[in-house]
């Protein structure tokens, strides 16, 4: 077995997280968010130049030799468990995490990628992958043709694009981009279809390389994905436990109803082991441990479950309230749902463990 | 402070001058506790070196690897988990000094007396009646579900003091002398068959004033140091991956596929994700122990583990089919332990049963993370303000 994984929070995290947090709740609050989600552009793009560049969140997983921070996974990991606490549109987890992780297993020296990396290490450009949002690690990418639920595809400046010879980087002006109508409004999704043969964009890689750049690209996706739902669960069930405090019926609060109580406790006891298991995925990528691909498939399992069962208690909770556009509930259920089927279901995930933790399916 | 490179050296220093390979085991295992390499964080002269609990890795490893012998911790977990912090918070220093290395090294088992046939959850109600004589106490009472009782050489019991005040106020500590002739303990058959637990029936015990924890009417507060202690030592071991009740399920699976079934297959999966996730979270809350940084996340293993363990074996008999009817052995017996693995899923499923009830059942620990971790309001509550006395039972 390997070393067992570092499950904690180190102080540059956390002092990471104060920062990403003070100016979440400064400057994408609910009135905020809910106001931009009416507007039909969620994305606020001098929240995303402080994010980016400010605090340098962009950069994480990129080496200080291409312009990045030269930090990690873990670190990302905490700037998402943020992001999904306030379920703040940004091109993070597809562009910093993804998009990003995937050119990072290409040929680094070539200035066509290097150049690209800087861009993205400051949030100067974005770059997203063009492929379904519900692509899992282990899913081929699509071969050619209009590819539809990509993820903050309105958002970028430049799309990654899997083709049956490669990968390629094609600018957003190349393409045909036509939004769909999300169940997530804070994570918008759009159909990317090629403009025409005499625009193919820049090929970066070659098949095998690619193939194995899209694999690694998800895999990040996959397992930082649990750190965002461990943050959207943890706001689910404190908003939750607040508001059952103040909620008086019958002449008590309704949050000493036992009833009541032990379902935030049992949701309590999830995230704990919510914590742990996205801990562990984060750690894993980060040390690039042999582990790894069990250590996503792991998380994602259990992590999308526990978010998703936090955003409907947290309705339910709510009571009339919850079932309102003006409360951010719903906000909190719909990334929870999407983001359940983001990069593979949990089923999905199980499955892979069949393999992976050698247990295998009859016959 | 006491460093690892320093405890290092004094636990070679005590391999040494105690050869494992030559040194009897008890005397061997007295000898580590009067080098202070017991439970590191003790204070000096009690088994340890008043340095910091993450250490003791470092001289259990040292031991492990010279195979010195262990003091068998599963066999005394009542006295190394319960009792010995009650009386190193609570006890005399000569409470101390005569019942710690006893209770370390294993010559002495202890058992609680705190369950009563009227008193469970709500164990502040209990009704065993303690009366000053003179020097002494004298106790009459029936206590009920007491594991190791049968083998147990003293007890932390429970009394009640002053029936005339609130329930939580009219309670005494004390150390019980089993061997006293008033104690009659009396084996109880549990669902497995054998008899892990026991009655105990207390007619006239005399318990000297000297063997009061904590002053008399303060049973409550120190109770809770008990409390506290048997739901964190939970998180305390380090398992490896299937180190748990999930490891003879998979084995069994992978060895005998004929057993596999498309739904089997879809449950397994998502009780062993869970196994694997409550196991990192158990070694989260080591990391955080270790770090100096411990969080109230260890009262949600127990709920965890409780009903994983029964997901699990309930499973395990399902898988065996025709084998999954049959029992290994129903003859009652008087176990000095609890054992998981050496017997069979029939076995699992039945005395997994007792983990969302032993030590606080999972309903009453999710109240206790409602209120004391989330903060949620408390239940009205009629027994607060109410003498014990008057109480409905
Ligand atoms: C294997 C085993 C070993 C044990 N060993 C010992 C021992 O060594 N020493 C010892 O002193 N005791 C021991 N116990 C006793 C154990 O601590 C009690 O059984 C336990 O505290 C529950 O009390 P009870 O059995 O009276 O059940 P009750 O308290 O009567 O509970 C009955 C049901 O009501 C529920 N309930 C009670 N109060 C509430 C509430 N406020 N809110 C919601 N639900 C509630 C319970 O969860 C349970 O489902 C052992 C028990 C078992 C099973």
């Amino acid at each position: 077995m390997s070393a067992q994984p570092d499950l904690l929070y180190s102080g540059t995290e956390n002092d990471l997280r104060a920062a990403v947090r003070s100016l979440l709740t400064d400057r994408a609050d609910t009135p905020a968010l809910l106001a931009r989600v009416e507007s039909g552009d969620p994305y606020d793009t001098s929240l995303w130049d402080t994010l980016a560049a400010g605090i340098g969140a962009a950069g994480l997983l990129i080496p200080e030799k291409l312009g990045g921070q030269g930090a990690g996974h873990r670190e990302a990991a905490v700037v998402l468990e943020e992001l999904g606490r306030a379920v703040t549109p940004a091109p993070y987890l597809t562009g910093s995490v993804v998009a990003t992780e995937m050119l990072l297993a290409l040929d680094t020296q070539a200035p066509e990628v290097a150049d690209l990396l800087e861009a993205l290490a400051t949030g100067h450009r974005v770059a997203v992958p063009a492929l379904p949002l519900t692509t899992a690690p282990d899913d081929a990418p699509p071969a050619g043709g209009p590819v539809n639920a990509v993820a903050d595809a309105v958002r970028a400046d430049v799309l990654l694009v899997p083709r049956p010879d490669g990968l390629y980087a094609v600018e957003a002006a190349e393409v045909t981009l036509t939004p769909q109508t999300p169940l997530d409004l804070t994570r918008p999704l759009a159909t990317v279809a090629p403009l025409g043969e005499d625009t193919p964009g820049t090929r970066i890689a070659d098949a095998p390389t690619a193939r194995a750049a899209v694999r690694r690209g998800l895999l990040a996706g996959a397992g930082l994905l649990a750190s965002e739902q461990l943050g959207l669960a943890e706001w689910c069930l404190e908003e939750s436990v607040r508001h059952t405090r103040e909620r008086h019926q019958f002449n008590r609060p309704v949050g000493s109803f036992q009833a009541l109580k032990h379902r935030m406790a049992q949701l309590w006891v999830e995230i704990v082991n919510a914590r742990a298991a996205a801990r562990a995925a984060a750690d894993a990528l980060a040390t690039g441990s042999p582990d790894t691909p069990l250590a996503v498939a792991l998380a994602q399992a259990y992590c999308s479950q526990v978010a998703v069962h936090a955003a409907e208690e947290c309705v339910q909770l709510h009571g009339g309230i919850g079932m309102t556009w003006e409360h951010p509930a719903h906000l909190a259920l719909k990334r929870a749902k999407a983001d359940s089927l983001a990069f593979g279901t949990p089923g999905r995930h199980r499955q892979s463990l069949a393999t992976l933790a050698d247990l295998p399916a009859p016959g | 402070m006491t460093d690892a490179a320093e405890l290092r050296d004094r636990t070679r220093a005590l391999l040494r001058a105690h050869p494992p390979a030559t040194t009897d085991r008890t005397d061997f295992l007295r000898a580590r506790f009067d080098a202070g390499l017991a439970w590191v964080h003790y204070p000096p002269g009690l088994g340890g070196l008043g340095a910091p609990r993450s250490l003791q890795s470092v001289v259990d490893g040292e031991l492990a690897a010279a195979a010195a012998p262990d003091n068998d911790p599963r066999r005394i977990g009542i006295g190394l988990g319960m009792a010995a912090p009650t009386l190193l918070a609570h006890g005399s220093d000569e409470v101390k000094q005569r019942f710690l290395r006893p209770l370390w090294v294993g010559e002495e088992v202890w058992c609680q007396l705190f369950s009563e046939p009227g008193a469970g959850s709500d164990l502040a109600a209990l009704s065993t009646r303690a009366v000053r004589d003179g020097a002494d106490w004298v106790v009459n009472g029936q206590k009920v579900w007491t594991s190791s009782a049968h083998v147990a050489r003293w007890a932390i019991l429970i009394a009640r003091t002053d029936p005339d005040v609130p329930k939580h106020q009219g309670l005494t500590y004390f150390i019980c002398d089993m061997s006293h002739p008033g104690v009659e303990v009396r084996p109880l058959r549990q669902i497995t068959g054998e008899a892990e637990f026991n009655e105990v029936f207390l007619t006239d015990v005399r318990i000297p004033d000297a063997h009061r924890l904590g002053g008399t009417g303060d049973g409550w507060r120190v109770a809770q140091t008990t409390l506290m202690n048997e739901r964190v030592s939970i998180g305390g071991a380090r398992l490896p991956r299937e180190g748990g009740m999930i490891g003879p399920v998979a084995t069994a699976w992978r060895e005998r596929p004929e057993l596999r079934t498309h739904d089997l297959h879809q449950r397994l999966l998502a009780l062993w994700v869970e196994a694997e996730v409550a196991r990192l979270t158990g070694e989260r809350l080591r990391q955080q122990l270790v770090a100096g940084e411990p969080g109230p996340e260890g009262s949600g293993m127990k709920l965890q583990f409780a009903r994983l363990n029964q997901e699990i074996s309930g499973l395990e008999v399902e898988l065996l089919g025709e084998e999954g009817l049959l029992y290994d052995d129903w003859t009652l017996c008087r176990p000095e332990l609890v054992d998981f693995t050496g017997r069979e899923a029939g076995y699992r499923y039945l005395r997994s049963k007792g983990n969302s009830i032993e030590g606080g059942t999972s309903e009453v620990l999710l109240n206790i993370i409602a209120e004391r971790v989330l903060r949620l309001p408390a239940e009205p509550r009629t027994d607060k303000d109410v003498a014990w006395k008057d109480l409905t039972r």
